[in-house]
C-alpha cells in the first residue's frame, strides 16, 4: 500500500500528510530505514549519557537544537490559543483494548490487542493490529528510555502485583491493566518526538517483535550503576529545574493524599452498604407482619435495596476508574524525578569537563576541545526537551485531573439521582394509597 | 405552634414539591402524628412551649437538677381570624409529673392503649448525639415528645374526658395530691401484683393472642430497625466526613497550581460542605427515629392492655371453676357418692355417716355459697365482656392510628432522604462547575 494514502483517517478530514508533517519529521526522515533495522540497531552500544547527538539513535530533536527548541515553543503557543488544536494535527492513533487469555504449558498470560491507525510515511500501511503483552510494553519503555533519554516517558502500570492479594488474570485486574497500557502508549504516540521512535513502530507494526531482552536488560543495569556513579555536585541547578523538583514532591505528597482519602472512602462505603442493606432486610421482615402497612415497608425496603446498588456502582467506578488513575499519575511523577536527575547529571558531566577543560587551557592554551562543547549541547538539548516535556507533562496533568475529577462529580451526581428517583417513586406509591382511602372514605 | 384542624391534605399535596425546610416539615409531621378533630382538641390548644433547667432539693434533701416543661393553653375558638391571639395560660411541669399522669390513666383506664411517653434516657440515638439528660437536644426532643403525649391524650376520645388531665393543664399547685386522692395506688398495686403473678388462662381470646403476638413482633422488628438506623447513620457520617478531607487536600494542592488552583480551591469548599451538610441530615433524621420509637413503646402499652384482658379472664375463669366445683360438692352431697378418692370420703366412711341434719345445713350453705358464685361468675363475664368491647373498640382506632401514623412517617423519611440526594446533587454539581473549570 502506498504510504501517502492516508486510508484509515480519511474521514476525519485532515489536511495532506506534507502538510501536517511535525515539524521534527525533517529530522526523523533521514534516519527512519525501516522498523526491522532500527529495532536492531537500537541505541544500544553507545547508549546512556555520553551518546548525546549520534545520528542514528538519539532524538531529532538534538540533531538541530535551536530549530526544535523554536518549534516547540511555537506548539506551546499554538496550544495555549486551543487546547484541542492539537488533536487535530494528530495523525497516529492508537488503541489497546480485547484483552486474551493465553495458557500454554510453560506460562500463562495475557496479551492485549494493539490497533494504529495512521497517515504517517514511517508506517507502510495505514492499519496496523498487533497482540502484545505486557513484557513487549516493557520492551518498548525500555527501549524509548534508553534512545531518547532526554524525554520523559510515560509510566507503565506496576509490573509486579503481590501474589496471593491480586489475582492476576481477574477481570477487574486486566480490565484495569489494559486502561493504563492504553493510556500509556497513546501518551508516546501523542508525543511530538516519542512518537517518531523507530522501536515504537516497531512495536506497533512488526508481526514479531524481536525483543533482544538479554541487551535490553543489560543496558538498563549498566544505566542504573551509571545513576548510582552519578554522584556529582551541581554548581547550581537553574531555578526553574529546582522548581519542577519542589513541585513534583509536593505533588507526589498530595496524590498520596487523595488516595488515601480515597481509599478511606472506599471502606466506609462499604461498611455503609453492609449495614444498609441489614436495614432493608428488617423492612422487609417488617412488612411481613403487618397489613396495611405491607407495601409501604416493601416499598422503602425496595428503596434501600436500590440505593446500596447505586452506591456499590459508585464505589466500583472509584475502585477501577479513579484510584488507578491516581497510581499511574505518581508513577508518572517518578519518571518526571527520574528524567530531572537524568539532567542533573548531564549538566555535572558538563560542569566537570568543563572545569578540567578550563584548567588545562590556564596551562597550555588549547582551544576549547570538541567533547566539552558536545557536552554543553546535550545539556542545553536536555534543557530544551525537559522544558517542553514539562509544559506538556503539565498540560496533560491538566486535562487529565480534569477529567478525572469531573468524572468522579458526575458518578457522584449520577448514585444520588438513581437514589432520588428511587425515594421519588416511593413517595407517589405512598401517596396513592392514601388518596385511594380518602375517595373510599367520603364514599 | 400546632393547630388542631389543619387539614392533613394541604400537606400531602406539598409532599410533590419537597423543598421543605427542616422546620417546617418537622412541624408537617408533628402535626399528622396526632389525629385531629376530637374531643379537648376541639376546644384547646395544647403547646409545650419551652424546657428549663431548675435545681432543687430533693425529698432526701440532696441537690438536684432537673428539667421542667412549660405547658401552654389556649382557648381555640377564641383565636381570631389574622389577630393576635390571647395570652395562653401555662404552668410548669416535671417529667416525673407526666409520669404520673401517665400511670393514673394507665390503671384508671385499663382497656386503653395509653400514649406513651418519650424515653427517659436516650435510646438507638446515632452516637454523634449526647445521651445526656440534660444535653440541650436532647431536652429539645423530649420537648416535642412530651408535646405529641399531651396531644395525643387530649384527641383521645376516652382519655381527653378525664377530669384529672385537664387538671394537669390547668392546675399547677395541688395537681398531684388530686390525684394521689384518687386512690389509684392501691388499685394499681393489687393489680400489678396479680399481674406479676404467674398465671395461665385456659381459654384464651383468640384476637388478643394474635394482638400480643403482633405487638411482640412490632417491638422486636422497631427495636431491631433502630439499632441498624442507628449504626447506617454512623456509617454515613463517616462517608461524608471523610470526603471533608479532600477539601483540605484540594486547597493545599490549589497552592501549587496556576491554572488549576482556584477551581481546585473552591472545589475543596463545596467538599467542606458536602462533609459538613450530613450534620443537619442526620439530626433531622433523628425526628424519624423517634417516630418509631414512640410505637416502640406503644407497644408496650398494647401488651399491657393484653395482659389485662388476660388478668380478667383470669378471674372470670378462676370465679366458674369455683362454681363448678361446689356444683360438684353439692352433688356428691346430694347423692350420697363419691366420685374421686378424697380425703372427706375417707373420713366419712372412718366415723360413719353424719347426721341428716349435719347434712341439711351442709347443702344449705353450698346452695348459698352456689348462688354468690353464680352472681360472681355472672358479674365477671359482664365485666369482661364490657373489657373486650371497649377494649377492642380502643384498639381498632389504634390500628388505624398507626397505619397512618407510621405511613406518613415514612413518607416524612422519603421527603428527607430525597431532600438528601437534591443536596448532594447541588454539592456535586458545584464541584463539577470547579472541576471544568481547570
Amino acid at each position: 500500500m502506498s504510504v501517502g494514502a492516508p486510508r484509515g483517517l480519511a474521514s476525519s478530514g485532515q489536511k495532506p500528510i506534507t502538510e501536517i508533517l511535525h515539524p521534527l519529521s525533517a529530522a526523523e526522515e533521514t534516519l527512519s530505514p525501516g522498523p526491522d533495522v532500527t529495532v536492531s540497531g537500537g541505541g544500544e552500544k553507545d547508549s546512556g549519557l555520553t551518546n548525546g547527538t549520534p545520528v542514528e539513535t538519539s532524538s531529532p530533536a538534538s540533531a538541530s537544537l535551536l530549530f526544535n527548541r523554536l518549534q516547540l515553543e511555537d506548539d506551546l503557543d499554538g496550544d495555549a490559543r486551543d487546547p484541542y488544536a492539537s488533536t487535530e494535527t494528530r495523525d497516529l492513533f492508537v488503541t489497546v483494548d480485547d484483552p486474551k487469555k493465553h495458557v500454554s504449558t510453560m506460562e500463562t498470560y495475557i496479551t492485549y490487542r494493539v490497533s494504529t491507525k495512521t497517515t504517517r510515511i514511517e508506517f507502510d500501511l495505514p492499519e496496523y493490529c498487533v497482540r502484545r503483552r505486557y513484557q513487549d510494553f516493557d520492551w518498548l519503555r525500555i527501549k524509548l528510555e534508553d534512545s531518547q533519554p532526554t524525554h520523559l516517558i510515560p509510566p507503565l502500570p506496576e509490573k509486579f502485583v503481590m501474589k496471593g492479594v491480586v489475582d492476576r488474570f481477574s477481570e477487574e485486574f486486566v480490565e484495569t491493566r489494559m486502561k493504563a497500557l492504553d493510556k500509556f502508549l497513546k501518551r508516546v504516540a501523542d508525543h511530538p518526538v516519542l512518537s517518531f521512535n523507530p522501536h515504537l513502530n516497531a512495536f506497533l507494526s512488526a508481526k514479531d517483535l524481536n525483543k533482544r531482552q538479554g541487551l535490553a536488560l543489560l543496558t538498563k543495569v549498566g544505566e542504573s550503576v551509571k545513576h548510582v556513579a552519578g554522584g556529582y555536585k551541581l554548581r547550581a541547578r537553574p531555578p526553574e529545574f529546582c522548581a519542577m523538583g519542589e513541585y513534583l514532591d509536593t505533588f507526589t505528597q498530595k496524590l498520596g493524599t487523595i488516595d488515601r482519602i480515597a481509599q478511606r472512602i472506599l471502606k466506609e462505603q462499604s461498611e455503609y452498604v453492609t449495614e444498609l442493606r441489614e436495614y432493608g432486610t428488617v423492612y422487609s421482615s417488617w412488612a411481613a407482619s403487618e397489613e396495611e402497612l405491607r407495601r409501604p415497608l416493601e416499598g422503602v425496603a425496595g428503596c434501600v435495596t436500590t440505593c446500596c446498588g447505586a452506591l456499590e456502582d459508585l464505589s466500583e467506578n472509584m475502585s477501577q476508574d479513579f484510584l488507578p488513575v491516581l497510581r499511574e499519575y505518581v508513577l508518572y511523577i517518578e519518571s518526571m524525578k527520574n528524567v530531572l536527575r537524568k539532567r542533573d547529571q548531564s549538566q555535572a558531566e558538563y560542569e566537570g569537563r568543563l572545569e578540567a577543560a578550563i584548567l588545562r587551557k590556564q596551562e597550555d592554551r588549547t582551544p576549547m576541545p570538541v567533547e566539552v562543547e558536545k557536552c554543553q549541547d546535550k545539556v542545553e538539548c536536555f534543557n530544551a526537551d525537559l522544558k517542553a516535556d514539562w509544559e506538556r507533562w503539565q498540560r496533560n496533568k491538566r486535562q487529565d485531573f480534569k477529567q478525572l475529577l469531573t468524572g468522579i462529580a458526575d458518578k457522584n451526581i449520577n448514585h444520588y439521582e438513581k437514589c432520588q428517583a428511587a425515594w421519588e417513586s416511593l413517595i407517589t406509591l405512598l401517596q396513592e394509597k392514601q388518596t385511594e382511602d380518602k375517595t373510599s372514605e367520603t364514599n | 405552634m400546632i393547630m388542631a384542624d389543619s387539614g392533613s391534605s394541604e400537606e400531602v399535596a406539598v409532599i410533590g414539591n419537597t423543598d421543605l425546610t427542616s422546620t417546617e416539615s418537622e412541624n408537617n409531621i408533628i402535626n399528622t402524628m396526632v389525629e385531629k378533630g376530637t374531643a379537648l382538641l376541639r376546644k384547646l390548644e395544647i403547646n409545650v412551649a419551652e424546657a428549663e433547667k431548675r435545681t432543687g432539693k430533693n425529698t432526701v434533701n440532696m441537690q438536684e437538677t432537673y428539667t421542667v416543661y412549660l405547658i401552654e393553653i389556649r382557648p381555640a375558638e377564641t383565636v381570631p381570624e389574622g389577630g393576635t391571639p390571647a395570652a395562653p395560660d401555662t404552668l410548669w411541669r416535671r417529667y416525673s409529673e407526666f409520669e404520673l399522669l401517665r400511670t393514673y390513666l394507665l390503671v384508671t383506664y385499663p382497656y386503653v392503649i395509653v400514649p406513651p411517653l418519650p424515653e427517659k434516657r436516650a435510646e438507638f440515638v446515632w452516637h454523634k448525639l449526647s445521651a445526656d439528660n440534660l444535653d440541650p437536644d436532647f431536652v429539645e426532643r423530649r420537648r416535642v415528645g412530651l408535646e405529641n403525649f399531651l396531644l395525643r391524650v387530649a384527641s383521645h376520645p376516652v382519655l381527653s374526658n378525664d377530669k384529672l388531665f385537664y387538671l394537669f393543664l390547668t392546675e399547677e399547685k395541688g395537681w398531684r395530691e388530686a390525684v394521689l386522692e384518687t386512690g389509684f395506688q392501691d388499685k394499681a398495686d393489687s393489680r400489678l401484683k396479680s399481674l406479676s403473678a404467674m398465671f395461665r388462662v385456659k381459654n384464651p381470646d383468640k384476637r388478643f393472642t394474635a394482638l400480643k403476638h403482633y405487638s411482640d413482633e412490632l417491638n422486636t422488628v422497631i427495636s431491631q430497625l433502630l439499632r441498624v438506623r442507628a449504626r447506617v447513620a454512623d456509617r454515613l457520617y463517616g462517608v461524608y466526613k471523610v470526603h471533608g478531607n479532600y477539601g483540605r487536600v484540594f486547597s493545599e494542592w490549589s497552592a501549587i497550581e496556576k491554572e488549576m488552583g482556584d477551581g481546585l480551591q473552591s472545589a475543596g469548599h463545596h467538599m467542606d460542605t458536602y462533609a459538613a451538610s450530613i450534620d443537619d441530615i442526620l439530626e433531622e433524621e433523628e425526628h424519624y427515629a423517634d417516630e418509631l420509637k414512640e410505637y416502640l413503646f406503644y407497644t408496650d402499652a398494647v401488651r399491657s392492655v393484653c395482659r389485662k384482658h388476660e388478668l380478667i379472664q383470669y378471674e372470670l375463669e378462676m370465679a366458674a371453676q369455683d362454681l363448678a366445683h361446689k356444683k360438684q360438692q353439692k352433688e356428691e352431697l346430694a347423692t350420697g357418692t363419691v366420685r374421686i378418692f378424697s380425703l372427706k370420703g375417707m373420713t366419712s366412711k372412718l366415723f360413719g355417716q353424719e347426721s341428716q341434719e349435719q347434712r341439711e345445713s351442709r347443702l344449705a350453705a353450698l346452695e348459698q355459697s352456689i348462688r354468690e358464685g353464680e352472681e360472681t361468675v355472672k358479674e365477671k363475664n359482664a365485666e369482661c365482656q364490657e373489657f373486650v368491647r371497649t377494649a377492642w373498640e380502643d384498639i381498632e382506632r389504634f390500628k388505624e392510628q398507626k397505619d397512618k401514623d407510621l405511613r406518613e412517617a415514612l413518607i416524612g423519611y422519603a421527603i428527607m432522604q430525597i431532600s438528601m440526594c437534591k443536596k448532594g446533587i447541588q454539592v456535586w454539581s458545584n464541584a463539577k462547575e470547579c472541576f471544568n473549570k481547570m
